[in-house]
């Protein structure tokens, strides 16, 4: 039988390495410091990103409480120029993404590819420290006396000259984003070949985990998008230093060209940010519904395609410049739209049937798929030059974004209570994560909502006092709110953290009945992950294993996923241990 | 192209319900209501148009609701506005069938009894539907998209005014080269564009030193100025009023403050505006013959919202 060479083939490939030499293990902080495993490194990164995120999160309750009295004098215009830099300077740059691929993605892929660890172990350490340095150098800005970054989190070119923003606080955020950008390639090359040549036998590419796929097609896109911003900053840094005037117009360079080429980065990172969190949420329906992924195929698909369009809207972010062809950028915008309505309905037809079980991470997976819908439908006006015209640099292009970030924040969550208790071997209490979830899905729509209201109304963001003649008060107040819950939502995550690990409620090494490797081995994973490997037949070979009676998915509709299938009646029972 | 944006009057939510209600209005005895009679006739006209379903929704944009959006002062932003409510209207509809399934399958198939759901993972045909109809929505989006951006964008070749606007840190110069007339103002000063309403004028918008965005909210419009790009566009501003504007592309310390009006008086106002401003704008010149770099010339005091 495949299934026992394929048991056998691993064992024999360890034995003929030659024996490690064992040292004692270390413990605490040297092991901390001195960690090449994924495990590690990937909680380092999580609460690392976590860390910066309530930092972040606290500058944008500031921004909000100086807008909702416009008047106050809270903060001084140059306090709130910096602060709302180095607010989305944080959540794009430290948070969202290194939370994704630097923290899910380490921790997760190997264990759902049934690999020992990553491809490269000592780089994944290099890319850890390099992001945690970076993001140090980045928040010390603060403390320069010119004050940190302030020419938003963009930095268009040539407000982000010497001239226009003199001082070290610029210059250590443009070194600090040239660390996370290298911090972040180094990832994208240890994750594809990781991919590639780490999976367990029997895992085909379409037996990985959709999570799994998604991480190799972000994988794919921070290697085409980050080396460009990487090198725009070198430039940048180059052009303040130097004299190099590629941006400037006065030494014969081209201050547009800052534009392209950061959201050459940029939109890709959009996707960068994303499609981690497309994975985690297509991790969790199939768990809580007792379905398998619907269209698994389709999914693939729509990611790649969704992959390959997002290299090639960039120009939509620029359609106010008059200098990008409008109707191209435009269609390659609305077409995105497609594979992400693919995945809609995929998420839905996966629900469709099922016996869902309403768990926080389940929870969260719901709150995901609305505030998306929001924020994907405002996306097509975006996306619409003229319209685009209206909205640019307004609030509701400001309401968009968060609407799709607020939604990766949500399943960032879900992703949490899912994979806690693998990750520590015991559970977050689920009665205060729906505490939590409400009030996070109730804090970020009541954000988001007045802020497309005030877009429409011609609000412009980045502005720190407003005449109370427009009419923009009382929807700012609202926002405001909306942002204080967001924010006690918070404060509800850092009490479950302390109250479950007070009283720590063991987790077994399926707590959800998941379906993927990772649910095989033991809460939490041993040193190098696993002592065996079920038989990986599909891509749910823990549950093929755990319900070997259940009538398989028919054979005609998966024919091609496993060439060496079983006649669908009894195929699973020799599985059993 | 399309009526949907050649709509001859503004119409409001009632016209949109008289259409839904046109078989009724149909059989009522002619004459009874001379207006509503006219508007069974307008509707007559429209008919064919009805018959299509999707085309029918997009040609009763001219009736949709606001959305919370500005009508348009300008021509151009009329037609942004319609274009606008379009799109509104198909995120509705759009949204509300995704949303509607997402609650449908989230409340019926709660969890009821351990019985294992029959475990199905592919439909190829409903894939396949649900790839191709959004492909449709798309390209007709994008139709009509081409059709108001070529309209936004379309520069006269015979303008009635030309405006050179210049952005710098932190206010806006309006130059009218070809009268000779110059208004600048910095921040909270508020300077004042005047234009004919009625009339089709030519910006050219350019940046002295950083990126700055020239926005009026009532014109549903929105152009970067930038060093080292120079960007023309129309404005034909269809109502006389003071519309305020506001640099929207962040542009340093005192970005919002960096605000500007644009009034809109009839032609022959406009012309009497033009020789005042030459005339106190000579007096001026020769009064300050070593002017500092930046001249502050306000218009506060000539006029008041």
């Amino acid at each position: 039988m495949t299934l026992i060479e394929e048991k056998a083939a691993a064992p024999a490939r360890v034995q003929s390495r030659p024996e490690p030499v064992h040292h004692a293990e270390p413990s605490g902080l040297v092991k901390w410091l001195t960690s090449t495993d994924h495990k590690v490194i990937g909680k380092s990164y999580m609460f690392t990103s976590l860390a910066l995120m309530i930092i972040g999160g606290a500058m944008a309750l500031l921004i909000r409480a100086q807008l909702a009295s416009p008047h106050s004098s809270l903060l001084s215009f140059q306090q709130y120029n910096e602060l709302f830099t180095m607010h989305g300077s944080i959540m794009i740059y430290l948070f969202v993404g290194p939370f994704a691929f630097g923290g899910l993605a380490n921790y997760v892929v190997p264990l759902q590819i049934g690999a020992p660890d990553m491809a490269f172990p000592r780089l994944n350490a290099l890319s850890y420290w390099l992001y945690l340095g970076g993001s140090i150098i980045m928040l010390l800005g603060f403390f320069t006396a010119s004050g940190a970054a302030d020419f938003g989190w963009v930095a268009y070119a040539p407000l982000s000259s010497a001239v226009n923003s003199p001082g070290a606080g610029p210059d250590a955020w443009i070194a600090a984003l040239i660390l996370t950008g290298f911090s972040a390639i180094f990832t994208g090359v240890n994750l594809v070949t990781t991919i590639f040549y780490l999976r367990a036998p029997g895992m085909t590419m379409f037996r990985m985990p959709i999570f799994v796929w998604n991480m190799l097609v972000t994988a794919i896109l921070i290697l085409i998008a980050f080396p460009v911003l990487t090198s725009a900053l070198v430039m940048l840094y180059a052009d303040r230093h130097f004299g190099m005037d590629i941006f400037s117009v006065k030494g014969g360079g081209v201050p547009v060209l800052w534009q392209n080429l950061f959201w050459f980065w940029g939109h890709p990172e959009v996707y960068i940010l994303a499609l981690p969190f497309f994975g985690v949420i297509t991790e969790i329906i199939p768990v809580f519904s007792k379905k398998p992924i619907f269209g698994y195929k389709g999914m693939v698909f729509a990611t790649l395609a969704i992959a390959a369009l997002s290299t090639g809207v960039w120009g939509h972010h620029m359609f106010t410049t008059g200098v990008v062809l409008l109707p191209f950028f435009s269609l390659l915008s609305l077409l995105i739209a497609v594979p992400t309505g693919i995945k809609f309905f995929n998420w839905i037809a996966t629900m469709w049937r099922g016996q869902i079980t309403f768990t926080t991470p389940m929870l969260c997976a719901i709150g995901f798929l609305i505030t998306f819908l929001i924020g994907g439908l405002t996306g097509m006006f975006l996306a619409s030059p003229p319209v685009d015209f209206q909205m640019h640099d307004t609030y509701f292009v400001v309401a968009h974004f968060h609407s799709v970030i607020f939604a990766l924040v949500i399943a960032a969550i879900g992703a949490l209570y899912f994979w806690w208790p693998k990750m520590f071997g015991w559970y977050l209490n689920d009665r205060i994560g729906k505490v939590q979830f409400w009030l996070l899905f109730v804090g970020v729509n009541a954000t988001v909502i007045p802020w497309y209201i005030l877009g429409l109304h011609g609000m412009p963001r980045r502005v720190a006092v407003y005449s109370t003649g427009m009419g923009w008060h009382a929807l700012n107040i609202a926002a405001t709110v909306g942002a204080d819950i967001t924010g006690v939502s918070f404060l509800v995550f850092l009490l479950n953290v302390y109250l479950s690990w007070d009283k720590k409620v063991p987790a077994p090494n399926n707590p959800w009945d998941g379906t993927t490797l990772e649910w095989f081995t033991s809460s939490p994973p041993p040193t190098h992950n696993f002592t065996r490997i079920p038989p990986i037949r599909s891509e749910r070979p823990v549950w093929d294993y755990n319900h070997p009676n259940a009538v398989a998915i028919p054979a005609h509709t998966n024919e091609n996923n496993d060439k060496h299938a079983s006649p669908p009646t009894g195929a699973d029972d020799d599985g059993g241990d | 192209m399309a009526p949907t944006f050649l709509c001859p009057q503004e119409t409001s939510i009632m016209c949109c319900m008289t259409h839904l209600n046109v078989e009724r209005l149909k059989e009522r005895p002619r004459g009874t209501n001379p207006s509503r009679d006219s508007v069974a006739r307008h509707l007559n006209h429209l008919r064919p148009a009805i018959l299509v379903p999707a085309l029918g929704l997009l040609l009763a944009a001219c009736s949709l609701p606001n959305y919370g959006g500005y009508k348009g002062a300008t021509t151009q932003g009329h037609d942004t506005h319609l274009l606008y409510a379009g799109l509104f209207t198909t995120a509705i509809v759009v949204g509300g069938i995704t949303l509607s399934l997402i609650l449908w399958s989230v409340f019926r198939y709660k969890k009821r009894s351990d019985a294992m759901p029959r475990q199905f993972q592919y439909h190829i045909p409903l894939e396949i539907t649900y790839t191709v109809i959004p492909i449709i929505i798309v390209l007709v989006v994008f139709f009509f998209t081409v059709g108001v951006e070529n309209k936004v964008d379309a520069v006269s070749s015979n303008p009635y005014v030309q405006v050179k606007v210049t952005a710098f840190q932190w206010g806006w110069n309006f130059d009218y080269p070809q009268l000779h007339v110059d208004v600048h103002g910095v921040t909270l000063q508020n300077p004042e564009m005047v234009l004919p309403t009625g009339k089709t004028a030519r910006i050219t918008l350019v940046s002295a030193d950083v990126v700055h965005g020239f926005y009026v909210r009532q014109f549903n419009f929105s152009r970067y100025a930038q060093p080292g790009v120079i960007n023309v566009f129309d404005l034909t501003i269809r109502h006389s009023a003071t519309y305020q504007g506001q640099c929207t592309q962040f542009c340093g310390l005192y970005h919002a403050e960096m605000l500007f009006r644009v009034k809109s008086v009839p032609p022959a106002q406009f012309q009497a505006w033009v020789h005042q401003q030459q005339a106190t704008g000579h007096d001026k010149a020769v009064a300050k013959q070593p002017s500092p770099i930046v001249k502050v010339r306000s218009t506060n005091s000539r006029t008041k919202i």
